[in-house]
């Protein structure tokens, strides 16, 4: 696909590329991140881990994605 | 006196120490101190995952969640806004209720901004959390806690990482003689006979993460954390001597040639 018809989203602060209708499921697929390990905000609102095959992307959409790591 | 048991929000619990999982120079040797330590809590962080690094380790494949209880904390939170969005994306990760709130207003003395953290404790108590909440050591902030909902107070020794031990023993003990809530001192440990006193002065349980990480020996030093709160809590059930000013001899003069 030509880049021109490629989205711009932001993922954990960091500009990424996307085709239209790229699926918040697809990101994650595509990013090889376990489920059932993270959590997910989209413009600054928690995503049900269960709908995310039915959220689809736009451009200049935030997301980010945490899990946990070490601390006191 | 009667032990007993070590109970948060319901849920009885065997160890009174809680580890800190952060500062440890890899996933392995903090599972390590963790085991060895005995601690069935520990704390953990909320941190973006690192995208670009896809195969990194992960902290929940060396501590499995189902065997040790997570507790999510705030950390690098400074207003109730970040704590509690913090602790909502940690409840999305696996259902998390019981988190631990800190909420920082020094960046340098890492002590607690009170006013945001009682803020913090009515707001997630009201969204259903259970809050253990790190404070300072002042018995009237306490007490307001306790109304706001809090399911344990957690005062600091001195400040976070610091080492320097319980500095206000006073404050502590008039702590634990107003609330029947879990008095646990979070922060500020620096070695074993710290924890210790705390146990000595009344407190539920301890939690440590830097003496412990940060040790030459960080195994040993999980080992000497674990005898020492189990010490303490015997030495404070015991019932201690009345300290005196002068000696008293522990052999009879009686029968002396």
């Amino acid at each position: 696909m030509n880049i021109k018809n490629k989205i711009k989203i932001t993922v954990n602060g960091k500009q990424m590329q996307i085709i239209p209708k790229f699926t918040l499921k697809s990101l994650i697929t595509k990013l090889k991140m376990p489920l059932n390990k993270i959590a997910i905000e989209l413009n600054k609102k928690i995503i049900d881990k269960n709908r995310i095959s039915k959220i689809r992307l736009k451009k200049d959409d935030k997301i980010e994605i945490v899990h946990f790591i070490g601390g006191g | 006196m009667i032990d007993k048991k070590f109970k948060i929000a319901n849920k009885i619990f065997k160890s009174r120490l809680i580890v800190g999982t952060g500062k440890y120079k890899s996933f392995s040797e903090c599972a390590k101190a963790i085991k060895t330590s005995g601690a069935d809590i520990v704390t953990v962080a909320v941190r973006r995952v690192n995208i670009s690094n896809k195969n990194k380790a992960r902290l929940m494949d060396y501590i499995d969640p189902k065997k040790i209880t997570y507790l999510p904390n705030t950390a690098g939170c400074f207003t109730a806004e970040d704590a509690i969005r913090t602790l909502r994306l940690a409840r999305e990760i696996g259902g998390w209720k019981l988190v631990k709130l800190e909420v920082l207003g020094d960046k340098r003395n890492l002590f607690p901004e009170m006013i945001e953290t009682l803020r913090s404790t009515e707001l997630l108590t009201k969204e259903g959390f259970k809050v253990m909440v790190y404070c300072n050591d002042d018995p009237l902030m306490a007490k307001r806690l306790e109304n706001a909902g809090a399911v344990a107070i957690m005062p600091l020794a001195a400040p976070i990482g610091s080492g320097l031990g319980i500095q206000n023993k006073v404050n502590i003990k008039i702590i634990r003689k107003q609330t029947k809530l879990p008095l646990i001192i979070d922060a500020g440990i620096g070695q074993a006979s710290d924890a210790s006193i705390a146990m000595e002065l009344g407190c539920d349980g301890v939690l440590i993460n830097t003496a412990i990480a940060k040790a030459k020996k960080p195994i040993q030093m999980a080992e000497a954390m674990k005898l020492a709160v189990i010490s303490g809590r015997k030495s404070y059930l015991s019932g201690r001597i009345n300290p005196n000013l002068f000696g008293s001899a522990s052999t009879t003069n009686k029968g002396i040639i």
